[in-house]
């Protein structure tokens, strides 16, 4: 693949030839991992800085809601399915991983379509999946739930935690403490939303946008795209990420999550309480809305002591800007999500950077 | 976590299931979010689920770009 090598070298010297000062924001914690694996952010000039945004759904998920999932846990006769990602995630006084070692019965699968396998064969018990992610995930969720339904499976529900991507980016957009000039957007978010979310954004804030994928070659081709149109004083929703994203998204996907989620307000770590931003289970679902089934409180917002995920999550700080970072949290030991998540800010920074760049 | 693979659609099933190939490994998915997808195209899935079928025409257009390119270079 010489041709590849060849086309990346080029966009890697058109970008490093690159004299205006630039903030691009990836909001995608694959593209974190992805960025801090290839080494791009070391290779671009100090003229061009490339930030993390809130694009890890664990990271994102307040302290209260993972508080009230662990209380969930605890319960009688309740098997929470998750989500790999989830179990270490620390809540104020335990994780999911303690819950087990407890006694907890959490089990881990890769498709949500594995809990109601687990729902048919322990009819006894009550199944919940945890619901937690973007766009991307919401479909898979939604016709989970619509097979749930069809088959009768009354020991089934969902805990969903899921959220939007659309509002967290307007807001960070305008928030004049956050210093952006173009978007690296998600590439699988966009694959069911399409690109008018961000022609919206794009034309309002006078900000471009750049649907880009995940091969270092489409990170590359996704900043040299946005730094032709911050040149050309441009602002427009573009597609690299073209042999996946369609320009009106999955329609088939936005279906199934229109039809069973209803957009409500969702808290998220580091950037607040935004308006419909939060996946609700509508009406005729709620028989299989967890929350509502086993009646589980909104739990109070309880921050951990020096932990900067949040800062972390809107761009305002780098991770190695943490006090605890590399410190009194590590993978091994993590006090907040961004270094629990494989996918984190801390987490793929600390796995990347060389030491002395850790500070 | 919105990490997806790209697979190759071996056999279509009942119910919406899809046998795939993902690198030498096949599994089941479903594919009820890309109804029109036929065997031999290459879907992109998430969490058990197809969620695109990916453009081969668009991968390999690029592919030819990237040779003009060069050609002109």
């Amino acid at each position: 693949m010489s041709e590849i090598s060849d086309y990346r070298q080029q966009l890697l010297q058109a970008i490093q030839t690159e004299k205006a000062t630039v903030s691009l924001m990836e909001v995608c914690g694959t593209h974190t991992m992805a960025i801090a694996k290839s080494g791009i952010r070391e290779l671009l000039p100090p003229n061009i800085k490339l930030l993390s945004g809130p694009g890890c759904p664990v990271c994102v998920t307040s302290q209260g809601d993972i508080d009230a999932v662990i209380e969930m846990a605890r319960q009688k006769d309740i098997v929470l399915v998750t989500f790999g990602d989830m179990m270490r995630v620390p809540g104020t006084y335990s994780s999911l991983q303690e819950e087990r070692s407890q006694g907890a019965d959490v089990r881990i699968a890769y498709s949500p379509l594995d809990a109601l396998r687990v729902a048919r064969e322990n009819t006894d018990k009550e199944v919940v999946f945890l619901g937690i992610g973007f766009e991307t995930t919401a479909p898979a969720i939604a016709i989970t739930l619509e097979q749930a339904r069809s088959e009768g499976l009354s020991n089934f529900s969902v805990f969903s935690l899921h959220k939007v991507v659309p509002p967290a980016l307007e807001l960070i957009f305008s928030d004049p403490n956050i210093n952006v000039d173009g978007l690296i957007c998600p590439g699988h978010v966009s694959v069911v939303i399409g690109v008018e979310p961000y022609e919206i954004l794009a034309h309002k804030y006078k900000k471009p946008c750049v649907i880009t994928g995940f091969e270092t070659m489409d990170i590359l081709e996704g900043i040299f795209m946005l730094l032709k149109q911050i040149k050309q004083g441009d602002a427009q929703a573009e597609i690299q990420y073209r042999r996946v994203v369609k320009r009106e998204g999955n329609l088939v996907a936005r279906q199934s999550i229109e039809k069973v989620f209803k957009p409500v307000e969702a808290r998220w770590r580091g950037l607040g309480v935004i308006p419909d931003s939060g996946l609700a289970l509508r009406e005729e679902y709620e028989s299989m809305d967890a929350r509502l089934k086993f009646n589980i409180p909104d739990m109070e917002e309880m921050p951990i002591k020096g932990c900067a995920c949040g800062e972390v999550l809107t761009g305002k700080i780098n991770p190695p800007d943490c006090l605890l970072f590399g410190r009194a949290c590590t993978p091994l030991n993590p006090v907040g999500p961004c270094m629990v998540s494989h996918e984190g800010s801390c987490a793929a920074y600390y796995r990347y950077t060389p030491a002395k760049g850790r500070g | 976590m919105c990490l997806g693979v790209p697979a190759k659609v071996i056999e279509l099933m009942a119910n919406d299931v899809a046998r795939v190939d993902v690198n030498g490994n096949q599994t089941e998915i479903s594919v009820r979010l890309t109804p029109e997808v036929k065997i031999n195209e290459y879907v992109l899935v998430h969490a058990g689920f197809a969620m695109e079928i990916i453009d081969e025409s668009i991968a390999l257009e690029t592919m030819q770009y990237l040779e003009e390119l060069l050609q002109y270079e």
